[in-house]
């Protein structure tokens, strides 16, 4: 079956005319028409687009002129901009926006020859660890459909753990990417901060924000990492690295240094995903890595400084959306009334909440006991990391504190979703790569998630070591009992 | 540190946020409840320690001044609810 294969090979059967960039395109767009009403992972599927791209595809693989993933296909989340394809956000403010560019990520997927299937669901501006708080509908996990697929990045985590794309594209914040793909059972992975650009990704956190791939393999996302990344002048924080190009010819585990971080293996994480975990340690200790206790205590306070420095950016980012420039705008008593209304009416609670957070923390009085001393505690957090980095090749963790929990379960816990993000916090904060594979089931069958973390800007290394985990950890037979 | 419904007011004045007295009192019990997750940080001896404002160390970054291809005027307005002439069309900001 077509929408099983990984993109790897797809691109090979793509390059030996086993296959056509049309029969590929018409076989995903047909199982999202008559599947995807299961999982509700995209808002928007652009059957046209597809296959207009699909037949410029196919066209450079017939000149002999197409790269690794031409023709291949792809999900992006509904925050990045696509020209004249409506992107939403998954909120209110912006339904009917159609932006007139390309988000650089997606600019270079076309420029590769991908072909872009449609936008995909998220929590309202990223703000979320469940995909619960988009305005528009519910997505549901592949492996139980009456669980949550995790967030924000839930859409595209679950297009791809359904067989509705081979690879989709998410952002990750303060896990984003890596809890979705935990929870789906497949790759996420969020690169350094800085080696793919942000240009055009609808800003959240603009100091912690980074787009990535999800992928059902280290390999397919590793392929889809190097078409992204590399330096973009139109992302002032984009870093001027070339593109991220792992080797996996002789990818070897043996004396590699792995350190475990006490605060993220805590009796906090559910008990089968500690079973897990250490299951997969002792896999990978039979392999030759070599594995370190150690004490980061500065992660304890990841969560506090994460929900003060991402809602006080998002307050500053989501002040442009006033009902003037793009956007549904509401009825209101003069300039600032209008404004007012639009927000009160295009927001949805989550958003507000944050946007009240954030400008709490940035306001007179309040911002050297919040804002200064988060930004504080975050340097703090980077040092201990270096200092870890010195010494070992990667940090390895459970990537989520629990599987997939039930839909509807912790919405009335504010604060129980907000520690979800516990492990994957850290990544952000450092700016430094991080991976979820998948390492096991709990006893109801659902997905468990390890998270390996790298030093900033050795991204190769740590796809090469997440390969070689993969290797050693991956049950490929083992798939959600799709529709 | 606890948040009153009056500082609430006042901060959704500032996030130009109209709320109704449901959403007020709702996201100031939100408030509260974060606010004392948030007390933890307070504790952290950060003496000396520079803020970060990023993940990783940039310098100013400068470009040439070199104009490009931009936004045409009537796509930079596609979006807009209320457009003239032209021009963004915002509701009067200067009485006569």
């Amino acid at each position: 079956m077509i929408t099983n294969l990984t993109a790897a090979e797809l691109s090979r059967q793509l390059k030996d005319r086993q296959l056509s960039a049309i029969e590929v395109a018409e076989a995903f767009l047909d199982r999202i028409e008559t599947t995807d009403s299961n999982y509700g992972a995209y808002l928007l599927v652009d059957r046209k687009g597809a296959l207009a791209a699909a037949e410029r595809a196919q066209k450079l693989i017939d000149a002999d002129a197409s790269g690794p993933l031409t023709g291949v296909p792809i999900a992006i989340k509904d925050n990045m901009s696509t020209e004249g394809v409506e992107t939403t956000c998954a909120s209110k403010i912006l339904k009917g926006y159609v932006p007139p560019f390309d988000a650089t990520v997606v600019e270079r997927c076309k420029a590769a020859g991908m072909v872009m299937l449609g936008k995909t669901n998220l929590d309202e501006f990223a703000m979320g660890t469940s995909t619960e708080n988009s305005a528009f509908q519910l997505t549901r996990n592949p492996w139980d459909t009456t669980r949550s697929p995790g967030g924000s990045s839930g859409g595209s985590a679950a297009a791809v753990a359904a067989e509705l794309a081979p690879l989709s594209l998410g952002s990750d914040t303060g896990g984003s990417i890596r809890q979705p793909a935990a929870l789906c059972g497949i790759v996420g992975y969020k690169p350094t901060y800085g080696r793919v650009s942000r240009y055009g990704l609808i800003a959240f956190g603009s100091s912690l924000d980074q787009i990535g791939p999800f992928a059902r393999t280290v390999e397919d996302a590793a392929l889809l990492a190097e078409t992204i990344s590399g330096h973009d002048p139109l992302d002032s924080t984009s870093l001027a690295a070339p593109p991220i190009r792992p080797k996996f010819d002789n990818v070897n585990l043996k004396g590699k240094r792995v350190a475990l971080p006490k605060e993220l293996l805590a009796d906090a994480n559910a008990p089968a995903v500690t079973r897990e975990v250490e299951k997969a340690i002792e896999a990978l200790r039979r392999e030759g890595v070599i594995f370190e206790e150690i004490s980061l205590p500065s992660i304890q306070y990841g969560v506090t400084t994460y929900y003060i420095i991402a809602p006080a950016e998002a307050s500053s980012n989501l002040a442009r959306f006033d009902g003037i420039r793009f956007g549904p705008r509401s009825e209101g008593e003069g300039h600032i009334g209008v404004v007012e209304r639009t927000r009160a009416e295009g927001f949805g609670h989550e958003v507000k909440s944050r946007i009240m957070i954030g400008t709490y923390a940035l306001s007179a009085g309040y911002y050297d006991a919040y804002y200064l001393r988060a930004q504080q505690v975050r340097a703090k957090m980077q040092m201990e990391f270096a200092e870890a980095f010195h010494k070992f090749d990667a940090i390895l963790s459970p990537t989520s504190p629990v599987t997939a929990f039930k839909i509807g379960e912790l919405s009335g816990d504010p604060m129980a979703l907000k520690l979800l993000d516990y492990c994957t916090i850290p990544a952000n904060m450092g700016g430094m790569p991080g991976i979820s594979l998948n390492c096991g089931f709990d006893d109801g069958g659902l997905p468990v998630g390890l998270q390996l973390l790298g030093a900033p800007m050795e991204d190769e290394k740590l796809l090469e070591m997440a390969r070689g985990v993969e290797q050693v950890l991956r049950d490929a037979r083992r798939r959600p009992p799709l529709a | 540190m606890s948040i009153t419904l009056e500082e609430v007011r006042h901060v959704a004045k500032l996030a130009r946020l109209d709320l109704d007295e449901t959403e007020m009192l709702s996201l100031q019990g939100e408030l509260n409840s974060l606010l004392g997750h948030f007390d933890d940080i307070q504790s952290v001896d950060v003496s000396g320690i520079e803020p970060s404002s990023h993940a990783v160390s940039l310098q100013n970054v400068w470009a040439e001044d070199i104009p490009g291809i931009s936004l045409s005027r009537d796509r930079a307005l596609s979006n807009a609810a209320l457009s003239k002439a032209g021009l963004f069309l915002v509701p009067a900001i200067i009485e006569d």
